[in-house]
């Protein structure tokens, strides 16, 4: 069922295990594989509402599995463009593809240049090893 | 520090069957013990419910009484009456204080006419163990022994469990349900318990730790599926069996915790005086599921008319149902099933309804 174990070079990563897909002044988030992998199967995704701002480092929709629930917490700062509505029916694809099926929300940025404190893949992949 | 005190964790003797089969290892009551194997918890929960699951519940405790006066002193300390349980049977009951709080929850076998063995939870097996050992004192012909190291103890349940244990008997019967046998399982001396916590048809297996890793080896080459506390924990809620620590603690009693039928007040067992005096309780536990969205979670504040009025004690999103379920303690007044409820997840208002037990039933 799930991913292997991988941290694509063209995202940005945040500590708290989220990934950023940066297009212009527009995000794609969602959770890494370290995350997934953490949390088990994903059987909940309790995303924002469309139109709604959200802010660098804070929560903004809850990601459940069997056994625990997780906040998920944004990258970058913006307001929701869209939510993956397709999780609704199948939230294992956050585990079966973390980057790809498993997207969470789509952001129009507020400030684009947060992307600098966010990590790149070797040095996300490096803080994961010592976790 | 978590290193330390991984450390410090007890291991079954099928540690390394777990290891190799891709087990999420975690501490549980002092032991590192599989939450779940590669293939995942519902994976697992649906072979349960309808092929054959192997869970090792090595960490769980046993205690020996027997003696002439072995009867007796159980039907003191036990809530259920002991009398009435026959050679090769086996009882649930409850442990309980002077006050009728639960101390655990039980299954007593009678192997011999006074010989009993005492299945208790993990964590709290050396606190029933003194207690057993304190009131123990009061009878002179008993013995009451720890008895956790001489036992591993495995689990194989769901509806090939008997077919696939039926191809490893060498010498002996399996025991129907409720009931015990000794048996010889691809050559293991086993106690086989007609008993479980699945909801399904199946049997618990108690034997020598060291023949445990060749008994479980075989069951797996037998077609079970190796299953992890996880699922366990899901599959009992289906089923509503009860949870210590959860849905049961010293600060309920059986009554209000809907076990009443294991408690033979005229039996006298401590804990009797205190149950039969108490009269109806003011909180009944219930099972309920969502009717919309969400996962209950223990400790979430249950509403009735929009007020708070109780808590979950177990909650869990049901891989049979595909919806959120859960037991909780509600007012007796909203405890009849179809009363409409909500749970407080984390700040938001989840819609919810009371039902029958149990949960999941199969269809026939």
């Amino acid at each position: 069922m799930a991913a292997e174990q991988s941290y694509p070079e063209d995202l940005l990563y945040h500590d708290e295990h989220d990934w950023a897909r940066i297009e212009g002044e527009e995000g794609t988030f969602g959770i890494t594989w370290f995350a997934q992998d953490a949390l088990g199967e994903v059987v909940f995704f309790d995303p924002p509402e469309v139109g709604t701002t959200i802010s660098k480092d804070q929560p903004y929709a809850e990601v459940e599995s069997v056994k625990a629930v997780s906040d998920v917490v944004a990258p970058m700062s913006g307001e929701i463009l869209a939510v993956n509505e397709a999780l609704g029916d199948e939230p294992a694809a956050v585990n079966d593809d973390p980057y790809g099926e498993g997207w969470m929300v789509r952001v129009r940025l507020s400030d684009p240049t947060e992307r600098d404190a966010l990590l790149d893949a070797a040095a996300y992949e490096k803080l994961v090893q010592k976790s | 520090m978590t290193a330390a005190a991984t450390d410090t964790l007890r291991r079954t003797p099928l540690h390394d069957r777990h290891a190799a089969a891709g087990a999420r290892l975690v501490p549980f009551a002092g032991w590192e013990m599989p939450v779940h194997y590669s293939d995942g918890i519902k994976a697992e929960h649906v072979e349960v419910r309808r092929g054959a699951g192997l869970f090792d519940v090595s960490h769980m405790g046993q205690v020996e009484t027997s003696g002439p006066d072995a009867e007796a002193f159980l039907q003191r300390v036990l809530s259920n009456d002991v009398t009435r349980l026959r050679e090769g049977g086996a009882q649930y009951s409850l442990l309980c204080r002077e006050d009728g709080g639960v101390l655990d929850d039980l299954f007593t076998y009678r192997l011999h006419r006074g010989s009993f063995l005492t299945v208790t939870n993990a964590a709290n097996h050396e606190r029933d163990f003194a207690w057993l050992a304190e009131h123990a004192q009061v009878f002179d012909g008993l013995s009451v022994r720890d008895a956790a190291a001489d036992y591993s103890m495995l689990a194989l349940q769901g509806p090939a469990a008997r077919v696939i244990l039926a191809g490893l008997l060498e010498e002996g019967e399996a025991p129907a349900r409720m009931r015990t046998a000794r048996a010889r399982v691809a050559g293991a001396d086993c106690l086989i318990c007609g008993t479980g916590y699945t909801g399904e048809d199946g049997v618990e297996l108690l034997t020598e730790p060291d023949d445990a890793p060749a008994l479980w080896d075989a069951l797996i080459a037998a077609g079970a599926t190796p299953a992890g506390l996880a699922a366990r924990d899901t599959l009992r809620l289906e089923a509503c069996f009860h949870l210590y620590g959860h849905d049961l603690s010293e600060d309920r009693t059986p009554i209000e915790a809907g076990l009443g039928w294991a408690c033979k007040l005229d039996t006298d067992f401590i804990g009797a005086d205190a149950l039969r005096t108490a009269g109806d309780p003011a909180d009944r536990l219930v099972p309920f599921a969502f009717t919309g969205p969400g996962i209950p979670r223990q400790g979430n504040p249950i509403l009735v008319e929009g007020e708070p009025a109780g808590v979950v004690t177990s909650g869990t999103l049901s891989p049979c149902l595909g919806s959120g379920i859960g037991m909780g303690y509600v007012p007796a007044a909203a405890a009849s099933p179809g009363t409409p409820i909500e749970i407080d997840v984390r700040g938001r208002r989840r819609t919810a309804e009371v039902r029958e037990k149990p949960l999941y039933r199969k269809e026939h």
